[in-house]
């Protein structure tokens, strides 16, 4: 397929999605906005994961504070069109903050940073009743007005989020493509070597990090007038655990990815129900089965089936 | 004064487990390269082994213990070997990293299963009582599990240091190649370095759960303090996870005394951001050098 056809391909999928809420009842139109969400922060994750090559374990402590910033600025009265841009560079300032110590030592400490990041910003949530609400958190977050337009209709709201989620992939997919991205990439393959050619690769990798972060903030910002109600359990680690696995399983480093995997991690449970208390289990024990056998993700299995096996020496 | 002394006693019993299981991480670290995200489920997973034996089997603690022990040896020591690690560890460390965060979720998941999500007590090898000495009240089982704790970890440095065997592990981990080149068999001494990480996170398991309670979801907790004290006491470094481990339950006991109970499992996370801006090969640990 050439580059001409795929972008054909990618816009008719994106339109077609748009108008996805007309054949869908109010919930099936809320499963899919979450999964819009969900491919938002996925995006940023997949930056830092996928092509800056780190291991963040706390994506859904920003998504947290993205969505905590949005309900409070809207309950305050600020217009969405404000609180959203406020989330996005609040959490782009805290990756920074977080980034600087944890990425300057090998080892991959970020995981560690940012999974004690991730329990750090849970007891904030929890424990600061004055402004987070405790672990009931806020409820009664009003939809967006746009346009002195009040979005109360489900299918206007994703219509919204699938803008905006389309916007934020088309700046990624600009950001990929210009010599910042060749930069991350070029890191991710070997940053001993990057290095050696000039690349400042602390500086290249926090960037990535903190970026990745202000998706996840965007993707909190809609996530929290989605759901009208924001608490702690929902921003824990487990979440932010099943969002690195969503990335590998759709393919860490595909631009693609986060959408397979999101499917994977929203959409699926909902249609095995039945199956509903094995599915965590199982989708445990088939990553691991997949690092082994399909280390590229599900986006990777044409690839993998076009290719003649390698003979074994 | 007493009150303070008695929070930092209780500190360094619960520190002291930290450390057992930090030990074994940090082990698992120097013999293979193994990141092991799984560690507090290889500690859940052995107490639910010991509840089983006790309540189905009807087995006394002691001899539960005993099973437990092996079963782990074999499944989360020889079996996470060589069904986990084997297989992906000349990828790199990162798909690793995943998939023993796939695994994690895949025990705590699979017992939430079988357990489903209650809290089950779990009996103390060593009695409740306490001892009043010069004022201060001394719980028996926080001395008792300090003296376990200590005595395995200076068992486990006498053996690294004074055997033959653990000398050899000590090579392997300083420079493979010149290991195997002096005709030390490199696989079993990381074989071994897994089967101690499993008998030191059972033991975390035995020592731990009569206080933290057994949960399908109490490793998350554990390995979390195991992983800081491991980093704060230094990576690698086998004294260090003793101490990073002491420290971080003093610590936490003492914030959730005098500051705030509710930020007392920040602790570990303030002092691990402050040790690797100042110092990031740990307290006790050296630097490393980069292979290109």
């Amino acid at each position: 397929m050439n580059a001409r056809a795929r972008l054909l391909l990618v816009t008719v999928a994106c339109v077609a999605i748009y108008f996805a809420p007309l054949g869908l009842r109010n919930y099936g139109t809320y499963i899919i906005t979450l999964w819009a969400i969900y491919v938002l922060a996925g995006m940023g994750l997949n930056l830092t994961v996928g092509y800056a090559g780190q291991i963040s374990l706390g994506q859904a402590a920003f998504w947290g504070i993205g969505a905590y910033t949005t309900a409070i600025a809207l309950k305050a009265g600020l217009p969405f069109v404000v609180a959203l841009p406020l989330s996005a560079l609040l959490c782009f300032v805290v990756g920074l903050m977080l980034g600087f110590p944890a990425l300057r030592v090998q080892h991959h400490y970020l995981a560690f940073a940012t999974l004690g990041f991730n329990v750090l910003v849970y007891l904030v949530l929890r424990n600061e009743d004055w402004l987070t609400g405790g672990s009931f958190g806020i409820n009664n977050i009003p939809r967006p007005i746009i346009a002195g337009w009040r979005l109360r209709a489900p299918g206007d709201f994703f219509q919204l989020t699938w803008i905006i989620t389309v916007a934020m992939g088309v700046l990624m997919a600009l950001l990929l493509r210009s010599p910042w991205g060749r930069a991350f990439a070029a890191l991710r393959d070997n940053p001993i070597r990057a290095e050696s050619v000039g690349i400042d690769t602390t500086f290249y990798t926090l960037l990535a990090f903190a970026i990745g972060a202000a998706y996840a903030g965007v993707a909190g910002a809609l996530f929290a007038p989605l759901v009208g109600l924001v608490e702690p359990a929902s921003f824990n680690v487990s979440t932010s655990l099943s969002m690195l696995l969503m990335i590998v399983a759709g393919g860490s480093g595909r631009f693609f990815g986060p959408a397979a995997g999101a499917v994977i991690v929203v959409l699926l449970p909902e249609w095995l129900r039945f199956a509903q208390t094995w599915y965590l289990a199982v989708f445990g024990m088939l990553i691991v089965v997949m690092m082994v056998w399909l280390p590229g993700g599900v986006l990777s299995i044409p690839d993998r089936l076009r290719r003649v096996r390698p003979v074994r020496v | 004064m007493s009150d303070f002394l008695q929070l930092v006693i209780s500190g360094t019993a619960t520190g002291s487990c930290y450390a057992l299981a930090a030990l074994g991480f940090t082990l698992l670290w120097q013999a293979s390269g193994t990141i092991n995200f799984a560690l507090g489920e290889m500690v859940m997973l052995p107490a639910f082994i010991m509840l089983f034996c006790l309540a189905q089997l009807g087995l006394p603690l002691p001899l539960a213990f005993a099973a437990t022990m092996l079963i782990s040896m074999a499944v989360l020591g020889f079996g996470f070997k060589r069904a986990v690690v084997d297989p992906m560890i000349q990828h790199g460390v990162i798909p690793l990293v995943i998939a023993t965060l796939g695994l994690s979720i895949a025990l705590k998941q699979t017992v939430r299963i079988v357990y489903s999500a209650q809290v089950y007590t779990f009996p103390s090898i060593f009695s409740d009582t306490l001892i009043s000495w010069g004022g201060l009240r001394l719980s028996v089982s926080d001395i008792g599990t300090v003296l376990v704790a200590g005595g395995l970890v200076a068992g486990l440095q006498a053996f690294l240091n004074g055997t033959l065997t653990g000398r050899a592990m000590q090579a392997v981990a300083q420079n493979r190649e010149a290991a195997v080149v002096l005709g030390i068999n490199a696989q079993r001494m990381v074989l071994y370095a897994f089967l101690i990480n499993a008998a030191l996170a059972a033991t975390t398991a035995l020592l731990v759960t009569p206080s933290y309670l057994a949960k399908f979801d109490m490793g998350d907790t554990i390995g979390l303090k195991a992983f800081y004290a491991a980093i704060i006491g230094g990576f690698n470094n086998s004294r260090g996870a003793l101490l990073g481990g002491v420290i971080v339950g003093v610590l936490e006991n003492l914030v959730g005394a005098y500051i705030s109970p509710g930020y007392k499992d920040g602790v570990a996370l303030v002092l691990f951001m402050a040790v690797i801006l100042f110092k990031p090969e740990g307290l006790l640990g050296r630097r490393e050098e980069r292979k290109v």
